[in-house]
């Protein structure tokens, strides 16, 4: 499994960017609604984050997979750290804990 | 048997919920990427159970997964999870 070649690629994201979103479609055209929602929860809350299109490789889109040992996508890092995906992000958004996390990591959020 | 009444099965032999709701939404996801002809490709489920006590939310996400372990590595495109206590769902 570690020797995934995608995985390089996934830890270089997630140790070089505070907020990663593995999802479907890129920040501005998600081309899946779980994805959309997650991006529209950061958005809202004011985050910067990088979003990789797992679509643009099959080896990436599997390999994040594996590498979180979840099975599907959306998938949020912060600082290096797997949050969860659509159901968690925006249960966590809701409740306020996502923002709460984010100070808590020192990650600045606008709103 | 349905894809549904295979996700009912596998996770009342996993949970023993004391709800368990199993809806197919793959009509709503027509046409899109993952969605095949026979529909059954996208699932919003809530499991109520014991067996999610003291556990966070990525860990139970991770156990119903693991549960349907065979499922979302074929036919299922997506599953929208809802995972609770009975406590918390009271």
């Amino acid at each position: 499994m570690s020797d995934n070649p995608a995985f390089e690629q996934i830890k270089k994201d997630v140790a070089e960017n505070d907020v990663v979103l593995f999802m479907k479609g890129s920040p501005a055209f998600p081309q899946c609604g779980f994805s959309a929602t997650v991006v529209q929860v950061l958005n809202h809350v004011g985050v910067k984050f990088k979003g990789v299109n797992v679509l643009e490789s099959m080896e990436l889109r599997q390999g994040v997979k594996e590498f979180s040992n979840w099975p599907t996508i959306p998938q949020l890092y912060v600082k290096g750290e797997f949050v969860g995906g659509c159901d968690i992000i925006r249960e966590m958004f809701q409740t306020g804990e996502l923002q709460t996390l984010l100070k808590e990591k020192g990650v600045d959020a606008a709103a | 048997m349905t894809m549904a009444d295979t996700i009912r099965r596998k996770l009342t032999e996993a949970f023993k919920p004391i709800r368990l709701d199993v809806v197919d939404d793959s009509h709503r996801h027509a046409g899109h990427a993952g969605a095949r002809p026979g529909g059954e490709t996208h699932f919003n489920v809530a499991v109520v159970s014991e067996a999610f006590a003291g556990k966070g939310r990525i860990e139970r996400q991770r156990m119903v997964f693991k549960a349907l372990e065979a499922e979302l590595a074929g036919q299922i495109h997506a599953l929208a999870l809802v995972t609770r206590t009975p406590a918390e769902d009271a």
